[in-house]
């Protein structure tokens, strides 16, 4: 029918319907939107609440577009002639579902095979349910500090929750994600196919007794959580993240072996929700991988003043689950060394020592492609290398499964970039403007290089590097919460005003980051973007402050200015 | 509006984590000479050693008004190295926030007493300084003596040690507890850890009452002497006696409603006693009884009697005894979901002190001999008359003996102290008829024992079988004194 109109017109206004949806905070109201939704309103559904995860904004905002382009009642291409699908995606968690909405959106016939749920980890057993758990925890704690309400003049008494009433809002919260995700792609046309995928040979694909036919095949197979050896997980008492997060028990005293970003969250919820917390560090420090200097705040603030202790330096080289009446054994070895340091007796054990990609089955080996840890080695492109170093045509591998960023929306990113390549524009994205964030009570954000990482990239590249501060005890709205612990740092170079990183801890903070992730981005510089205007008294003038303070000897940028002055 | 905000937020905006402190201007001279002291006016106990050289002691700063300790960050100087007033030596952690401690004499940073990654009490030496190149080596050998014996005891805000930690500090990864020391180690959770550094309690002599044993957050808060933290009133014992409330309640007459009746509020005691019988109505209870007879205690007890041995010592002994056969009855149960077995078998035993009742206990009674367990006894009820009972000589009990016979009662029924796993309520011993297998009658000494115990991990059986080996005991009391 009008096919043809709707789709022209839908993809010459995407990319102003998407700066317009971002600018007015994916407001779904926009008469625009609701005039091609029809009946489609239940794509927005969950949108009115501002409760977002990091991968549920890029969903979102792209859903709209979508809806649009949907219209088009053939809205998932037209096959090509000599095979089944322009490109078969892998996998249907966020990854995968990103991929698979640009790709209509591209005008390619579309098919996702899942094996599993659709959503993947991060709805149904990562960044959503926990952020479920995060947001009951930081009520929790928010109701149980008597001096926090004091200070508002707040009087609560005793503060209670319901553990299956906690648990249920978490798997809700899946649910409902993943029927938007299921349905934003069924209303779009998407092929879901439901089976475990694996690669039979070049642009071939099998699921269960299927097989079908893709000119360009995109592995999003995600990961599971990695469990080292001598643990032995029995579901219960010695749990990964997996089953943390159906919440089936709260212990008094459980230890979170890991302190990177699950173990910190969980540390979060079980203290709020009343455990206590050991953690099990390998490393020296806790929050590796955290800008040493906000990892150090955070510890005074997430760890030091909570009922938490740790153990660094040491693995955890035998766990035991609890039985025959005795408690989780743990056996802690010297990192370095190896030798036996102590035995922690405790009620329960969570292993969140990062995550193994999923890539068994696969196939791999008909294509002769080795995994390297058992991920795919792929190419700044995401094309996937074989075992003789050469990329494999038509070929892609996004998401945890490739290993290069494990978040759910880098996973995303990626397969958006894929997407854009096999139709004809050649795109790589930039992994250092991804932003990172960590939901615990306050949140820790961060986007592009930690300060020793920009010192050595200065010292070998021959650049100076300057660090800008600024503290949230400074920021109106952050006092009038009574939430005024928290740090901001930016680090760039002075000499251009390019901004090589930002880390953020404090109140919001991970919504915060992504004028910082947008400006590395679009590499807005410093001198620049210290113009922009921000609303009194928000949280955002704790970046505002930021790039303020930075000291950057070029002057503005003429040119930039004029453009916002036209618009 | 805009102009008013943007100035606000510009000229607060300088809060950094890190900020320089320059001890020569910006803190007050009070503070000065504890961050830098001389040796010649050294503390008292030094004196023997005439120092006349120039060796200065650099001491923890206080940071803040809350900071008790503080952690080197990182010696920005080495030993040996050239230091020149206003420069930063070291950058200490407290409770706040990192800061550069700078020194403002010239000189040598003769010696680090305090590593990098350790804790020093405020006001303990740090480092030591030294004038001249020449003092280095002298300062060197101080340094060594310092960390050996503890010099620091003198200095005035820091009772704790300096050098080494005071009780196993949270924030070292290392363990302190051996690893290997048999069966039996200090369990602790990480909030009692904390609390027990925070109220300077040495957690190993603690005792634990938590799951499998081990020492929760009331465990430290009992052994410092301070109440739960979730109950604001009532600071004296907790796991005190229902037993002798019931014989607070037979003996204090607590007036009746009437007319012309005055209202007396519960003194600290009483308001425990009824919180601790509130509570025991969650634990489903059951009794069983038993007539012991007692012929042979008491000749026993004629004979030992002239050596300071009391009946109580003598009943606790046969309960701890029997307890050591029959571990469940010693156990407790606190979550309803698991029990622990007490390692110790620690026999509180219920005393009526003027207006209220307390549990002195004595602890390992089944280890210590009588004449031993005869001397604790009198001199925990001389503590419990003078109110100087510790918390742990009277919570850490895992069974309650309470006996009513001195007063004639022939039985009673005593009340489960939360926490523990049986109460034995003993009656007075009277000669009774009672008939032997054989159909002959005799007169014998019997006295009737009544144990109450928590049904959710004693059963029936292992409550008769208990008190059949309490029975046995009694009955051949040689053992008690062996």
């Amino acid at each position: 029918m009008q096919s043809a109109l709707s789709l022209s017109f839908s993809q010459a206004s995407l990319p102003l319907a998407n700066r317009t949806l971002c600018s007015s905070n994916a407001a779904p109201s926009t008469p625009r939107n609701l005039r091609f939704c029809g009946l489609r309103r239940e794509a927005f559904c969950f949108s009115p609440s501002k409760q977002l995860t990091s991968c549920r904004f890029h969903i979102q905002s792209r859903r709209i577009e979508v809806s649009a382009a949907a219209s088009s009642s053939a809205g998932n291409g037209a096959p090509s002639k000599s095979f089944d699908y322009d490109l078969i995606i892998i996998g249907a968690g966020v990854g995968g579902h990103g991929a698979a909405l640009h790709a209509v959106e591209k005008g390619l016939k579309t098919a996702i095979i899942e094996g599993d749920v659709v959503g993947g980890t991060c709805v149904n057993r990562g960044c959503v349910p926990s952020k479920a758990l995060l947001a009951v925890s930081g009520r929790m704690r928010e109701l149980q500090n008597e001096h926090h309400m004091k200070a508002f003049g707040l009087q609560v008494s005793a503060a209670g929750y319901d553990r299956q009433g906690v648990a249920d809002h978490a798997s809700n919260l899946a649910t409902k994600i993943r029927n938007n995700l299921t349905n934003s792609m069924k209303a779009l046309g998407v092929d879901i196919l439901t089976g475990f995928g694996a690669v039979l040979g070049p642009q071939k694909v099998k699921y269960g007794d299927n097989i079908i036919t893709g000119k360009d095949i995109i592995i999003a197979t995600g990961s599971v959580p990695f469990v080292p050896k001598g643990i032995e997980v029995d579901g219960k008492t010695v749990i990964t993240s997996d089953h943390a997060l159906k919440l089936e028990s709260v212990p008094d005293w459980i230890a979170i072996v890991g302190s990177g970003y699950i173990g910190l969250e969980f540390s979060d919820v079980y203290t709020a929700l009343g455990s206590e917390v050991t953690f099990i560090e390998a490393l020296d420090q806790l929050m590796p991988g955290f800008d040493p200097e906000i990892s150090k705040l955070a510890q005074r603030v997430l760890i030091n003043t909570r009922k938490i202790d740790y153990h660094t330096g040491v693995f955890a080289s035998k766990i035991t689950p609890a039985k025959d009446g005795k408690p989780v054994l743990i056996e802690l070895i010297d990192a370095k060394t190896k030798e036996p340091k102590d035995t922690l007796e405790v009620d329960a054990a969570l292993i969140a020592t990062g995550r193994a990609p999923f890539t068994n089955g696969l196939g791999l080996e008909n294509i002769n492609v080795t995994t390297q840890r058992g991920f795919i080695p792929v190419d700044e492109r995401m094309r996937v290398i074989d075992g003789n170093g050469k990329l494999v045509p038509h070929l892609y591998c996004i998401g945890d499964a490739n290993g290069k960023l494990m978040l759910a929306h880098a996973a995303s990113a990626q397969g958006i970039s894929v997407v854009e390549q096999v139709t004809g524009r050649d795109h790589v994205l930039n992994h250092l403007s991804i932003p990172a964030a960590c939901f615990t009570h306050p949140e820790i954000s961060m986007v592009g290089l930690t300060e020793p990482q920009a010192r050595e990239k200065a010292e070998k590249e021959g650049f100076k590097v300057s660090i800008a501060k600024t503290s949230f005890k400074a920021n109106t709205k952050a006092l009038a919460e009574n939430e005024g612990e928290g740090l901001a740092k930016m680090i760039y170079r002075p000499d251009n005003g390019e901004i090589l990183g930002v880390h953020i801890f404090g109140l919001h903070a991970a919504d915060l980051i992504h004028e910082a992730s947008n400006a590395i981005a679009l590499g807005t510089r410093i001198q620049d973007i210290k113009l922009a205007v921000h609303a009194h008294p928000t949280l955002s003038e704790v970046v505002d402050e930021l790039f303020k303070a930075a000291k950057v000897d070029s002057p503005a940028s003429v040119t930039a200015q004029s453009v916002k002055v036209t618009v | 509006m805009a102009v008013s905000s943007s100035s606000f937020l510009s000229t607060t905006s300088l809060t950094n984590s890190k900020s320089n402190i320059s001890f020569a201007s910006s803190v007050s001279p009070s503070l000065r000479s504890v961050v830098f002291r001389s040796t010649i006016p050294a503390t008292s106990h030094r004196r023997s050693m005439t120092v006349r050289s120039k060796i200065r002691e650099i001491f923890m700063p206080a940071l803040s008004s809350t900071m008790t300790e503080g952690k080197i960050v990182s010696w920005i100087k080495t030993e040996g190295e050239k230091l020149a007033k206003g420069e930063s030596v070291v950058v200490v952690e407290s409770d706040k926030a990192d800061m550069d401690v700078e020194t403002f004499y010239d000189g040598y940073l003769a010696a680090i007493v305090v590593g990098e990654g350790e804790t020093a009490p405020v006001g303990a030496a740090i480092g030591l300084l030294a004038e001249t190149e020449a003092e280095i080596e002298e300062a060197k050998t101080k340094a060594a003596s310092k960390s050996s014996s503890s010099v620091v005891e003198a200095v005035v805000p820091s009772p704790p040690p300096v050098t080494s930690s005071p009780a196993p500090a949270i924030a070292q990864p290392a363990p302190v507890t051996a690893v290997a020391d048999g069966p039996r180690k200090t369990v602790a959770t990480p909030y009692a850890k904390k609390l027990a550094k925070q109220h300077k309690v040495d957690i190993g002599s603690v005792a634990g009452t938590g799951p499998f044993g081990r020492i929760t957050a009331s465990d430290v808060e009992t052994a410092a002497g301070i109440a739960p933290s979730k109950s604001s009133v009532a600071p004296p014992p907790p796991p005190p006696t229902p037993v002798a409330a019931k014989a607070a309640t037979t003996t204090t007459n607590l007036p009746p409603l009437l007319p012309d009746s005055s209202i007396v509020p519960f003194t600290a005691m009483q308001s425990a006693v009824s919180k601790n019988m509130i509570e025991s109505l969650s634990v489903p209870t059951f009794r069983v009884g038993y007539p012991v007879n007692t012929d042979a205690l008491d000749a026993l007890y004629e004979k030992v009697k002239p050596k300071g041995v009391t009946m109580t010592a003598l009943l606790a002994k046969a309960a701890g005894m029997a307890l050591a056969q029959h571990p469940v009855v010693n156990a407790s149960c606190k979550d309803g979901k698991s029990f622990s077995y007490n390692a110790n078998i620690n026999i509180a035993v219920a005393v009526a002190i003027n207006g209220g009742l307390i549990t002195p206990v004595l602890q390992d009674a089944d280890k210590l001999d009588l004449y031993l367990l005869s001397q604790k006894w009198k001199e925990l009820v001389g503590k419990a008359r003078s109110k100087q009972l510790q918390p742990h000589e009277y919570n850490s009990g895992t069974f309650t003996l309470s006996n009513l016979g001195m007063f004639g009662v022939d039985r009673f029924d005593a009340i489960l102290p939360p926490g523990q796993g049986a109460i034995m309520a003993v009656g007075a011993s009277k000669p009774t008829v009672v008939a032997d297998k054989d159909g002959f009658f005799s007169v014998k000494n019997t006295m009737l024992v009544n144990v109450t115990a928590d049904h959710r991990i004693v059963y029936g059986a292992d409550l008769a079988a208990f008190l059949q080996t309490f029975a046995k005991i009694i009955e051949n009391p040689d053992s008690l004194t062996l």
